[in-house]
């Protein structure tokens, strides 16, 4: 029995810090790039529940308002750096971090005065309500479902970072950006994929996220986002293995609190939470996985 | 095939540049001499659009290059191989060879073949093909930055210092290769501290100091000169 709630609850880790981890992931893809920290990354999750909510209302099927959800998302993340980043791409990392506050408070207002302060649901699909029995252990649909996309992600992105040209010239420009534009690859081609890989990523978590919870409000993306930059700096500032590393290990410690913690505890979760955080950092200042740069 | 005119670098207040002017003639290994902080890597930098120009013309075949964004300049034929290599440390070797012939379609086409063509000038690359460039020797990462330029299939090659932290036999190689390529037509510019490999390779070669020439003329004349004064730029007031 102890051995079967372990086992639970070492699946609902892995799809809480999935989740954590493509969210994470999406961060560091463009401050790897581009040395932004992009505070609007949660907005992408929002304006991909929206995408879902509209497409579903109107009489789009299940799936295809998921993928108009995703291609909103690409399309708001790519027209963010076109926008309001690239104009500062050569600024100060200060310059680019408040842009990246605009950006994020007004797509908050946009969002609260064009659509609703108030969540609005979105009917998940009864199949996912369920759960599936493996012997005497019982894992809900949706954890499943979360594990099982949170792996095709990461495969695909690795696939993507490794086999493509695009992807090895993003993992080079993430390394030494200058050089790459020496190789002739036109540096806004590069940033542009970054980010549309991190509004995918984004949307990915935000479909996750969605299944959680059922419902897309304006402020939806702003815990989750929270969440990912303690993964990002957890698993190493920039490193794309560290931010997958940080994102797992944040939802580890986060669902074996809630799940171990003495009740009387259970109100100082966050703060133990984080206090396990410190004490990592404290002994990892670089992070889990230092980002790599080459020695110049 | 490479001019500059009135060149002029400055990054804020401070001018690492001061109106130099530069021909290199096509076939031509020409080097830029001069000590630390002469302004030879801003000349460069600003060929290659990566040094902010503020006064002056780059032409490149008679084309004005000047301030163009460096992956244009790369398409352009030209292209440079960066101080302390900075190859992609935590790209394979063949990745980083690659990333080298990313600028055109057709350069992508052969790309296969060209790291071939760099395997067998370079051997011991082809043996690392699949390491991670990081855990290279330093002459190997100079080998795998000039092959990367290579891969580029440039008509002008600009080099910043690529004797560097070597070891002699492993620069030996390097300016061997160099000799080798510039005989097949490959116009060279090279910027060195290290005088005496250069003035070896080099035909013409020009001094710099404080961001100004100083002395200029065949590798013979300037090897005569006396280069430690022109270094600390007694030649501006002569």
């Amino acid at each position: 029995m102890t051995s079967e709630i372990i086992i639970q609850q070492l699946v609902n880790a892995v799809a809480v810090g999935g989740t954590y981890a493509l969210l994470a992931l999406g961060l560091a893809i463009v401050f790897s790039v581009m040395g932004l920290i992009n505070f609007a990354h949660g907005e992408l999750m929002t304006i991909t529940g929206y995408g879902i909510f509209f497409s579903l209302a109107a009489g789009l099927p299940f799936p295809l308002a998921l993928a108009a959800g995703i291609g909103l998302a690409i399309v708001a993340a790519v027209s963010m750096e076109r926008i309001a980043f690239r104009p500062v791409r050569r600024a100060s990392p200060t310059i680019m971090l408040l842009s990246s506050f605009a950006v994020s408070t007004i797509l908050h207002i946009l969002m609260q005065n064009l659509i609703a302060t108030r969540p609005k649901a979105i009917a998940i699909p009864e199949a996912l309500a369920g759960a599936v029995n493996f012997g005497t252990l019982q894992i809900g649909a949706i954890q499943l479902l979360s594990i099982i996309i949170t792996a095709i992600s990461l495969v695909g992105l690795t696939l993507f970072l490794n086999r493509t040209l695009l992807g090895i010239s993003i993992r080079a420009a993430a390394e030494d950006f200058d050089v790459t534009r020496l190789m002739g690859v036109d540096a806004n081609r590069v940033i542009a994929t970054a980010f549309a890989a991190s509004g995918a990523l984004a949307a990915i978590a935000g479909i996750l996220w969605i299944f959680q919870r059922g419902s897309v409000d304006p402020l939806m993306g702003f815990t989750p986002v929270l969440k990912a930059f303690i993964a990002v700096v957890l698993g190493g500032m920039g490193s794309l293995g560290g931010a997958v590393a940080g994102g797992f290990l944040l939802g580890f410690i986060e669902v074996m609190a809630r799940a171990f913690l003495p009740d009387a505890l259970q109100s100082y979760r966050e703060a133990i939470v984080l206090t396990v955080v410190i004490g990592v950092l404290y002994r990892y200042p670089d992070g889990l996985i230092p980002r790599q740069v080459s020695v110049r | 095939m490479l001019t500059l005119k009135d060149l002029a670098v400055s990054y804020g207040p401070i001018a690492a540049v001061r109106g130099v002017n530069l021909g290199v003639g096509k076939g031509e290994i020409v080097a830029l001499l001069g000590a630390n902080g002469a302004g030879k890597s801003s000349i460069l930098r600003a060929a290659m659009g990566l040094a902010p120009i503020t006064a002056g013309r780059v032409t490149l075949s008679g084309v004005d290059i000047t301030g163009r964004d460096p992956a244009a300049i790369v398409k352009r034929g030209m292209t440079l191989v960066p101080e302390g290599r900075r190859v992609f440390a935590h790209l394979t070797v063949l990745e980083n060879l690659t990333m080298g012939a990313a600028a055109t379609p057709s350069l992508r086409a052969k790309t296969v073949a060209n790291c071939e063509r760099m395997y067998e000038l370079f051997p011991r690359l082809a043996e690392r093909r699949s390491q991670m460039a990081g855990s290279l020797s330093g002459g190997e990462q100079q080998m795998l930055a000039i092959a990367r330029a290579m891969m580029a299939e440039p008509a002008m090659l600009l080099l910043d210092e690529p004797s560097l932290g070597l070891a002699p036999n492993i620069i030996d190689q390097i300016f061997d290769f160099l000799t080798a390529v510039n005989r097949q037509g490959l116009t060279i510019l090279i910027v060195e501290q290290n005088a005496d490999i250069a003035l070896e390779v080099a035909g013409r070669a020009l001094v710099v100091a404080q961001g100004r020439v100083v002395k200029e003329g065949t590798s013979a004349e300037v090897a005569r000169a006396d280069l430690a004064s022109l270094y600390l730029g007694a030649g501006a007031a002569a």
